[in-house]
């Protein structure tokens, strides 16, 4: 079941997927759903199966078990018929060095049996992606961002309906990362739909309309993000600090206040609605208390990523099994908050601080998606 | 699933577009251009050249007389076949028609199989075998084209250097004989029609390795190994067709190479999947 609102169709479907390397299990009874017309980010650390998935959605590789379905039909036996209509970017760019960007575009327009207007097409993919000054040198010089720029301009060639981008920021600096992520918002103005795989909370934060969270070859939620967090954060937070910060705990049962987190960086306070907030920061000034600021809080992917890592922590220690804590610096290494963070880069400090209401909601209220059964959680650890 | 990709329709064009690519990437690469030449030059030119122009130019009738004399280790049906009145000239013909075949063959195989080698696991390991994996070229379109894209070089080779050897040989060796007489029918022949299903048959093998193997070394490697004893075995058929009896020898052993080298393609194919392509196949 998918938490986009029901107009959207969905373009690619993944039910029950599975799929081994040998004795790896990259894949786990996987369900995706990626509605037309958006951008469906898939976010989870390295491993997750993120890569796996976009080749299992074109028929790249044939998973082991399961039903998918692109545009409606099986990518493996009808792969004819869907991966013309696909474009991939690759987490490598996968370009030939040896050829000039000129014939790298032509190899995949014939390819991708572009007959009318080629040289057009090239020179406007590639004038669009800022390449075109560069379109006879070898690929061989180019730098990582043009590479990129490259691969993003022979994925639109053959005017896809669906495009695959796999981790497309890889290796650029933060300029590169940002017009890259501008253009790929571009895509879906023009009606395309893309899939980006990505491990940074950052990226997926400001482009997706619909997000997967992967982990251990398995979903472990999706839906648009506003329904994501509205759904964990169903009531309004608002972080107050005082110089006091201990006198903040005379707040925990007034009226209207449905919870409470109290640390030193502020204490996120959780109402039932927000205009109540005037009135109790009046009734804190009259009570004595040192208000410093006040500000409203909106809850992020990156608090929704950690929020349900960490309740799946704790259900699996509950369990009595031994996971990895999604806070702890050494077991969890793979997944970046934002640019310049890559693998093994993080440490406590950058750690975002987890400040979300107490427990989530009853299980027999949420839809099926955003379940978290057991068995995800036997799996996934 | 299925894990078996339908074989569909064959799109020509498709293949003709990757193997094109293929050669492209060859044409622009001078480490692998310049040895390509260097080898054919080598073997269809200059050392022919020197040895043709030693017997029949310089004045030392007694090594032609000693060669001439091992002339007669030949098949007398091969003998029969020698023109020529001096000694010289007779021996010039006899190395010119018949001891530089295996020539011919070492050339497009050992060319060929050097790019056949590196075709696929070279796309792995550049990580375009990606871009192959996710494109609409069937498997079946793939391999076709990596087949042609390594059987180019090597044949095209090969028949650049005998035009080059044809004209040498008739220059060279010519006015001792009568006039110009290369190629005879039996290397026509070998040329046409034994080596092409040999190169095909060797290719098949090696385009097998390349999509098994982890690194173009290990291929390079693996494919040697098989290539030789094929190159051992042209090398005697295409001999023993020339030295037999006229030309039905190199008919029969053509159409005996074709048909292994048709099946061996055919199962050739199964061998390129897009799970190798990526280089997760297990």
């Amino acid at each position: 079941m998918d938490t986009n609102p029901p107009h959207t169709n969905a373009i690619v479907e993944l039910s029950g997927i599975g799929h081994s390397f040998g004795a790896t299990e990259a894949l786990k009874n996987l369900d995706m759903s990626v509605p037309e017309g958006r951008i469906t980010v898939l976010l989870g650390p390295n491993g997750a199966g993120k890569t796996t998935t976009a080749r299992v959605v074109t028929g790249a590789l044939t998973a082991d078990s399961g039903r998918v379905r692109t545009f409606g039909r099986d990518p493996v036996t009808e792969g004819h018929l869907v991966r013309p209509h696909c474009g991939v970017v690759s987490a490598k760019p996968a370009l030939y060095d040896r050829l000039s960007g000129r014939d790298n575009l032509d190899y995949s327009a014939e390819l991708y049996g572009v007959k009318t207007d080629k040289e057009r097409r090239i020179r406007d993919a590639a004038g669009r992606f800022g390449i075109d000054a560069a379109l006879d040198d070898l690929v061989g010089g180019y730098s990582t961002g043009m590479k990129t720029r490259l691969a993003l301009a022979r994925s639109i060639l053959h005017d896809p309906r669906l495009l695959l981008f796999d981790e497309p920021t890889s290796g650029l600096d933060p300029e590169s990362s940002s017009a890259v992520l501008s253009y790929i918002r571009d895509m879906t103005t023009e009606g395309r739909t893309v899939v980006m795989c990505t491990h940074l909370l950052s990226e997926a934060e400001g482009l997706a309309d619909h997000i997967v969270i992967m982990e251990g070859g398995t979903d472990l939620i999706s839906g648009s993000p506003e329904v994501l967090t509205k759904r964990f954060w169903p009531h309004p937070v608002v972080t107050l600090n005082s110089s006091d910060q201990r006198l903040l705990e005379r707040m925990r049962g007034w009226n209207g206040v449905v919870g409470m987190r109290n640390d030193p960086s502020g204490a996120r306070i959780e109402l039932d609605d927000i205009d109540r907030v005037p009135d109790l920061v009046a009734a804190l000034v009259a009570d004595g208390i040192p208000i410093t600021r006040v500000e409203p809080h909106t809850p992020t992917l990156e608090d929704l990523y950690f929020l349900i890592r960490r309740k799946l922590g704790e259900r699996a220690r509950a369990d009595g099994l031994e996971v990895a804590d999604p806070l702890d610096p050494v077991s969890n290494t793979t997944l970046a908050p934002s640019h310049g963070m890559g693998p093994g880069s993080r440490s406590a400090d950058h750690m975002p601080v987890i400040e979300v209401p107490d427990g989530l909601p009853p299980m027999t209220e949420r839809p099926h998606e955003t379940d978290l059964h057991e068995t995800d959680l036997r799996e996934t650890r | 699933m299925s894990a078996i990709e339908p074989n569909g329709s064959f799109d020509w064009h498709r293949m003709w577009v990757v193997a094109r690519t293929d050669l492209r990437q060859l044409l622009k690469s001078k480490d692998y251009l310049l040895p390509m030449v260097g080898l054919g030059l080598v073997f269809f030119v200059v050392v022919p050249t020197a040895l043709l122009l030693t017997l029949t130019r310089v004045d030392s009738s007694t090594m032609a007389a000693r060669v001439s004399d091992s002339l007669a280790i030949l098949p007398e049906a091969a003998q029969a076949q020698i023109l020529g009145s001096t000694p010289g000239g007779r021996t010039a013909y006899a190395l010119a028609v018949f001891l530089f075949a295996p020539v011919a063959v070492v050339v497009p195989l050992t060319i060929s199989t050097a790019v056949g080698a590196a075709t696929i696991v070279g796309e792995r390991e550049r990580g375009t075998g990606e871009f192959l994996a996710h494109s609409p070229a069937s498997v079946r379109e793939i391999y076709m084209g990596k087949l042609f894209a390594s059987v180019i070089p090597g044949y095209a080779t090969t028949i650049v250097g005998f035009g080059l050897y044809s004209l040498m040989v008739n220059l060279v060796v010519g006015p001792d004989v009568g006039g110009w007489f290369f190629p005879t029918s039996q290397w026509w022949v070998m040329m046409l029609w034994i080596i092409p299903p040999f190169l095909l048959l060797a290719l098949s093998l090696v385009l097998r390795l390349s999509a098994r193997v982890k690194s173009t070394a290990a291929a390079q490697q693996a494919s040697g190994l098989i290539t030789l004893p094929l190159i051992g075995i042209a090398y005697s058929q295409a001999t023993g067709s020339l030295l037999g009896n006229g030309d039905s020898a190199g008919w029969i052993v053509g159409a005996v190479a074709w048909a292994i080298a048709l099946v061996s393609l055919h199962r050739g194919v199964r061998s390129v999947t897009r799970n190798r392509l990526l280089g997760v196949a297990q």
